[in-house]
């Protein structure tokens, strides 16, 4: 019998079970992929807002600020890449401009510190490079970017060593009400638990219809994005948002922490939970919308697209006991600005389990958690140490992120490690520079069959059928 | 550690560089290395086609680079391998950082650099496909080292896009490994590639060329499903209604070469966008003291021989520059590129009379006619061995077979091989068989006998690569 079963292994069911690490119950989280961080944690805009959008009042304001104010204590705690940048979002028009001192004043409201307008001049004095139509902006120079894989894998792997168990490749495939609590049916096994956290992403919603007479309903909304080269010329140093201007919502341009240029998203919405396709129509989008924040975008210096779904359910996040389900808490609808929410989210959740169970606190819970260290950012001195107690690290597996053999056998080591060449990039950038893995495909693919000791055959890219290379035996029949 | 000349990237450009500025009188050389062995990407173009200029022979990758790699050795010329070079910057010295399993990381003073990393290829991500990012999705380049240096297969049914020469001989590669390659795609109303490929590599298995085609859409979750190929139009756009799905497994891309410049641009050398490659002057010296470039770090070559020419003069201009001292930097000069190849076999080709040479690159349009008395009278070739190629392919077609052989035991998985002269058409399945179903044991020589007699027909099957 598990206390908490949290379903889902994305930011914010990664969030929850870290917090609820600090306390001596038993938790098990469940996922249906092969990895943590396959959802829409993966594929986002890794902004970590101010918090001037959500409409005071809401979760979501509340949420968007207490998780900007905790991100970076976090960031240092667990040892992911965080960069205040300082976020813009640009008026491009003269009637917009009330428009502009309405978000200020929202952000005041939720407590947002610092905010402030700026002229075209002033605009201009901290990004040269923006778009001749911009007459103003609002400045939050706490605005931030973050490592979205980092974020969630360092909370995972957190949350693992404090004792909670991850069965990934698992299922969900029916939640029950049992005498004490739920019964959670899976692909792998049933397991009891007195609380469910259902924290599944665009499925919370068939999730929450297994237990509650209330129907909910999310809508996954599509977003794509254009990744370019770190040796991109003009990549901004802010987070440039766009004020929504009569042609709809528009796109941001904004450096990445590892100095890529990421734009988009567009904001679609379709049916398929797992349509994660990119679209012609969607990438030509992103470039023309894209081309008013900043002069001259360096789109022949795409490196890759990708498409995520935020789950939309209305307004406002539903996080909360769900009323005809006591002990199955819902934690749904977290589309933006769920990533910057995420620590938030998790203190939030726990302060609600805590009322529910009572427990205690840990005497042994760990705080900090040591990431992968990383060849391409240490210096030399560091280099020269790390190589001296591990000569792998001075194998280098993927050229155009500098990524060691030493960094992709800490990554499959390491708790929760990877077991998937995505596992291996999320955790340590190789395959995500300019080649997109060309050359260091069949080394990655080498280094994870022999420490797993499988066949390079049984290597997987991410999901149960993304096979790289066929068995011996299928190569003879060929 | 000092030296007089580094070289960074032991492939075809910086042996050919090595050997020239020793020939030159710079004797204390060092290259490095990343890889386990000399040779680049030479090592996994286990096809023939190579060396016609260097050598007046025709070899496959390993031979001419196991050529060069003797010549090396010959001199004693040293090198690094497994050794990646992460910084270098120019003066007087120059400094190259670099590290490897052995020493760690390192500085090296050098008076002169080269720089010879060569070329990448173009990504799916660059070429902005849209659909799924399922597994499957190779570079044609990463799909031949999965097939010729690992011995692996990257899937059953394949659909190629683009139809430079990495992509028709992939095509051809991955059919003799008995995959089927459903088609080559080329956006282009030509073909990228050299003619003799397309008829050796295409034609010969019956794979479809389709010019002015392009992959619309990647179909599949978790591995690749399917493709959408589109027609375009003149501006290369997809004509609505065109569509087409393919069933296939994996999309192979051959879609260019990028020169590979992170490092010169560490050390801040000026770049030409036309050529993606270093601004050079006549003595291929780039804008920063001591670092000179050549091969397709410069500009992305046609012909490895080419390659080889100029990163030898390369060589000889760091030498003169080692020797002799800094000269006046003069004014740029932009490398000769080869015009690209645009490449369509004539249409209304009667096939059964009109033949494109396979016998080197230029690829003559022959007519081949038959008298009454059933002599042949061949017109349109502009060498002997056209008349040769054109009497064989109309009495008794003949083609040289390049593949690999398995090796038993760990470290090395295949050895390249040859037929070691032209073995009948319809011999090549049977050859193919038996080649597949060889295991060998190192060590192996280039030239060593591997199967004899294949198929029955009296040739033998060589090594085309020095192993263990």
């Amino acid at each position: 019998m598990y206390d908490i079963i949290v379903i889902g292994a994305g930011v914010s069911g990664c969030a929850i079970a870290r917090e609820l690490s600090r306390y001596k119950i038993k938790i098990m989280v469940l996922e249906k992929a092969l990895d943590i961080c396959e959802g829409t944690s993966k594929a986002n805009s890794g902004i970590v807002h101010a918090g001037y959008d959500a409409k005071p009042g809401t979760l979501k304001a509340k949420l968007n600020v207490e998780g900007s104010r905790k991100m970076k204590a976090l960031s240092r705690e667990l040892d992911f890449s965080y960069k205040q940048n300082g976020s813009l979002v640009l008026c491009f028009d003269e009637k917009d401009r009330s428009k502009l001192e309405e978000l200020k004043r929202r952000g005041e409201q939720n407590g947002v510190s610092d905010i402030c307008i700026l002229s075209r001049n002033e605009v201009l004095a901290l990004e040269p490079e923006v778009g001749d139509k911009v007459i103003a902006a609002l400045y939050a120079p706490t605005g931030a970017i973050v490592c979205p894989f980092g974020l969630t894998i360092a909370l995972a792997e957190n949350a693992a060593v404090n004792g909670v168990e991850f069965q990934l490749g698992t299922k969900v495939e029916g939640v029950h009400k049992a005498a004490s609590g739920y019964q959670v049916k899976t692909n792998k096994g049933n397991y009891e638990t007195k609380i469910v956290i259902n924290a599944a992403g665009v499925y919370a919603d068939e999730l929450h219809n297994m237990v509650s007479k209330e129907k909910m309903k999310l809508i996954p909304r599509r977003g794509e994005y254009l990744l370019c080269d770190k040796l991109a010329k003009g990549i901004p140093e802010h987070t440039l948002f766009q004020l929504p201007t009569a042609l709809g919502k528009g796109v941001l341009v904004t450096p990445t922490v590892h100095g890529n240029l990421l734009i988009g998203p567009t904001a679609e919405d379709i049916e398929n939970k797992e349509g994660v396709e990119t679209t012609v129509e969607g990438m030509e989008l992103i470039r023309e919308k894209a081309a008013l924040s900043v002069r001259q975008l360096p789109l022949k210096q795409v490196i890759t697209s990708f498409a995520g779904l935020r789950a939309h359910g209305g307004e406002d996040f539903i996080i909360g006991e769900v009323e005809d389900a006591p002990g199955f808490i819902d934690v749904a609808g977290i589309e933006s600005p769920g990533l910057t929410c995420a620590p938030a989210i998790g203190a939030y959740v726990a302060e609600m389990v805590k009322n529910l169970l009572s427990p205690s606190l840990k005497e042994e819970f760990i705080a900090q958690r040591k990431g992968i260290p990383s060849m391409a950012l240490a210096s030399d001195e560091e280099r020269q140490k790390l190589i001296s107690d591990n000569p792998a690290y001075a194998n280098v597996i993927c050229r155009c992120e500098m990524v060691t053999e030493g960094e992709i056998v800490d990554a499959i080591r390491r708790p929760l490690g990877a077991r998937t060449t995505d596992g291996i990039k999320r955790r340590t950038r190789a395959g995500m520079g300019r080649c997109q893995s060309g050359f260091c495909n069949p080394k990655v693919v080498e280094i994870l069959a022999r420490e797993l000791g499988v066949d390079e055959s049984a290597i997987l890219k991410s999901g149960e059928d993304s096979w790289y290379l066929l068995e011996p035996e299928g190569e003879e029949k060929l | 550690m000092k030296k007089d000349l580094v070289i960074i990237g032991g492939g075809p450009a910086g042996m050919a560089a090595a050997l020239a500025a020793y020939e030159k009188g710079v004797k204390d050389i060092l290259i490095l290395e990343r890889d386990k062995e000399l040779g680049g990407i030479l090592n996994q173009c286990i096809h023939n086609g190579f060396g016609l200029h260097t050598f007046q022979e025709e070899l496959t990758g390993p031979e001419y680079a196991a050529r060069y790699i003797t010549m090396i050795e010959e001199k004693n010329i040293p090198s690094m391998l497994n050794t990646m070079v992460v910084n270098v910057q120019g003066g007087c010295p120059c400094r190259i950082t670099a590290m490897n399993k052995g020493q760690g990381m390192f500085q090296i003073e050098a008076k002169a650099v080269i720089l010879a990393m060569g070329c990448r290829e173009r990504s799916r991500g660059a070429l902005s496909i849209p659909g799924y990012r399922p597994a499957g999705i190779y570079s044609a380049g990463t799909a031949q080292r999965y097939v010729n240096i690992e011995g692996r297969m990257p899937g059953r049914e394949i659909v190629v896009l683009g139809s430079g020469d990495i992509g028709l001989i992939m095509a051809r590669r991955m059919t003799l490994q008995g995959a089927r390659v459903k088609m080559v795609a080329e956006i282009m109303p030509y073909s990228g590639g050299l003619k003799r490929n397309i008829v050796q590599c295409l034609d010969d298995f019956g794979i479809p060329l389709k010019l002015s085609h392009t992959v619309t859409e990647i179909h599949g979750k978790d591995r690749v499903e399917g493709v959408t190929v589109s027609k375009v139009d003149e501006s290369l756009k997809p004509i609505p209604g065109s569509e087409e799905y393919v069933t296939c497994d994996t999309l192979l891309l051959s879609c260019g070469l990028i020169p590979e410049n992170e490092l010169s641009q560490g050390a801040g050398v000026r770049m030409d966008d036309v050529t993606q490659g270093p601004v050079v002057n006549a003595r291929l010296e780039t804008t920063v003291s001591g670092i000179f470039a050549c091969g397709n770090v410069l500009h992305v070559h046609d012909l490895v021989d080419n390659v080889s020419r100029e990163s030898a003069e390369a060589g000889e201009f760091a030498a003169d520059y080692i020797l002799n001292g800094e000269r006046n930097w003069g004014e740029p000069v932009r490398p000769k590129i080869p015009a690209k190849s645009k490449c369509t076999l004539p249409a209304d080709r009667d096939t059964g009379s009109q033949l494109i040479c396979i016998g080197c690159p230029v690829g003559c349009l022959i007519t081949a006619k038959r008298k009454e008395d059933g002599s042949l009278i061949i017109t349109g070739n502009t060498c002997k061995k056209g008349e040769e190629y054109a009497r064989n392919e109309m009495t008794a077609p003949v083609r040289t077979v390049t593949s690999m052989v398995r090796l038993a035991g760990e470290d090395q998985k295949v050895v390249p091989v040859k037929t070691q002269a032209e073995i009948p058409k319809g011999k090549i399945d049977e050859c193919m068989k038996e080649i597949r179903a060889t295991v060998v044991s190192a060590p192996v020589r280039v030239g060593d006998v591997l199967i004899e007699n294949v198929a029955k027909t009296g040739i033998s099957v060589v090594a085309t690569a020095n192993i263990g």
